[in-house]
């Protein structure tokens, strides 16, 4: 009992964060704005997953799994719909659904405002959500690919940086406690 | 009644979305639907920032440009007398050049025998947000007449094929993309086969036999057979080529520059295109036809036009069949 009660005192001391009126659907629609339009520009930036970074960051702040959960589903059907015919709808839904909930849970239980830890949260989350993407392939839709390769290791360590930063921006669209 | 607590609300609440997304993925692949209303409705949300954003930035680079312009004008207009000079004494002795003149008057044969097709230029808004799809938006759709499988390039090669149209806005497949491709042929052999992409920036170029040659930097054009692209329109150029099982290996540099399009061509027909009969009897007169970057052509070695009408076409075919399993 005693450790149940202290488990759950701890938890009280996490802070669940809220947002500024239309901070999230702004966020949403620069994100995949500049996730179809910088590639043009930049096509190294191609590497980027801002809809993922954006599903992870308002998990961790918000706190609530139901909400990271309905939230990163939305955000995984968008990115499905942008993404044309190839992709079909689901394929990013269901894995950033368990993303957004599994980022949720995690942001309840541990405090994850210092950069080192989004930045390690970041890179766990993309691999996570690479592996059930190609479960979802090589179950779901018959699509051998490749479990890992050095460019996904990159892309990770990439994102988990922008991501670092990204958060910090993030950050300033919170309402003060 | 039973109460569920709280802490496994939210699990159930997993458990059935993610249900719900399997269920999906599973009727569209049942029925071969590709959830068309809502990409309609979630494109054409984000279709006007991204035109907006496309038209922002192009001002703005613009501007820019044109700020730095100002600065150098004094020694870019020294620099032009002076290249206008040099460019003076190479029309002069292009002038004197009969043979260059022919190669130029096979160019332009091949260029007539284009110009019956109809072509649209369209502006590149926008790129997939997935990252493991190649795809571009461009600001034309059903409105100008765009319909999904039209061929799209550049004046530098092939680009890909529409494969989503909407009000006005289209969804390129680019030939990178692993279900992209293209009816092609060696432009010097002649050989054909059915250039694929990869995912990657290099294409790959498929059954060609082991004992056919094949050399690095050798040009790889369009046959035609794909029934989306003309005849002897730039693909790219061998960059690496290696025995294999039963075909060669062989890599390609994409011609058209895919990594950085902002301006493309759409050609704005589904009917076969061909070159010109008359255009190539008259080349075949003067000596062979000629190919889109000027290389003489031979006659066309004779494989399977299966083989080469694979194409885009062939391409979606992997999907379908793993669709179908």
């Amino acid at each position: 009992m005693n450790e149940t009660y202290d488990i759950r005192a701890a938890e009280s001391h996490i802070e669940v964060h809220k947002f500024r009126g239309g901070a999230i659907i702004g966020t949403l629609i620069v994100i995949f704005f500049l996730q179809a339009f910088l590639p043009q520009y930049f096509h190294q930036l191609a590497i980027l997953d801002l809809p993922l970074l954006v599903t992870i960051y308002f998990g961790l702040s918000r706190r609530n799994p139901s909400t990271g959960l309905l939230l990163g589903m939305a955000i995984g059907l968008v990115q499905d719909s942008l993404s044309g015919p190839t992709v079909p709808l689901g394929l990013y839904g269901i894995a950033k659904t368990i993303i957004g909930y599994l980022a949720s849970s995690i942001g309840a239980r541990l405090d994850t405002e210092h950069p080192a830890a989004r930045f390690a949260l970041t890179i766990l989350f993309f691999g996570l959500h690479q592996g059930i993407l190609m479960l979802e392939r090589r179950i779901l839709l018959a699509q051998p690919e490749a479990w890992f390769t050095m460019h996904l290791g990159i892309a990770a360590l990439i994102n988990a940086v922008v991501g670092a930063a990204l958060f910090t921006l993030l950050d300033r669209l919170r309402k003060p406690s | 009644m039973v109460g569920v607590p709280s802490r496994h609300k939210s699990i159930f609440l997993l458990g059935g979305m993610v249900l719900l997304q399997v269920l999906l993925l599973a009727v569209q692949i049942k029925r071969d639907s590709q959830g068309r209303l809502i990409r309609v409705w979630t494109v054409g949300a984000l279709s006007p920032f991204e035109r907006a954003g496309s038209y922002g930035i192009g001002s703005v680079r613009g501007t820019w440009g044109h700020y730095f312009a100002l600065q150098n004008t004094s020694r870019e207009n020294e620099q032009l007398k002076h290249d206008n000079d040099v460019l003076k004494l190479q029309v002069m002795q292009l002038q004197s050049r009969v043979s260059e003149a022919e190669r130029l008057e096979h160019l332009l044969n091949f260029r007539e025998s284009q110009r019956e097709v109809p072509m649209l230029g369209a502006r590149v808004i926008g790129a997939s947000a997935d990252t493991a799809t190649r795809t571009i938006y461009i600001d034309r759709g059903e409105g100008d007449g765009i319909h999904r499988n039209m061929g799209v390039i550049t004046p530098d090669g092939i680009v890909g094929k529409v494969i989503e149209t909407f009000s006005n806005t289209s969804q390129v497949l680019l030939i990178t993309d692993k279900e992209g491709g293209a009816g092609a042929m060696l432009a010097a052999s002649r050989n054909q086969g059915a250039v694929g992409g990869t995912g990657e920036p290099l294409l790959e170029m498929k059954y060609i036999a082991n004992d056919d040659k094949v050399d690095v930097g050798e040009s790889v054009v369009t046959s035609g057979m794909d029934r989306i692209f003309p005849r002897d329109l730039p693909v790219g150029t061998v960059a690496e080529v290696k025995p294999g099982n039963p075909f060669k290996v062989i890599r390609l540099r994409p011609a058209a520059n895919l990594e950085r399009l902002e301006e493309v061509i759409v050609l704005t027909t589904l009917r076969p295109l061909e070159v010109k009969k008359e255009a190539a009897a008259g080349d075949a007169v003067a000596g062979g036809n000629a190919s889109a970057n000027g290389q003489p052509l031979a006659k066309p070695v004779g494989k399977p036009a299966d083989q080469a009408a694979t194409g885009q076409r062939a391409a979606e075919k992997p999907k379908s069949s793993a669709a179908n399993r």
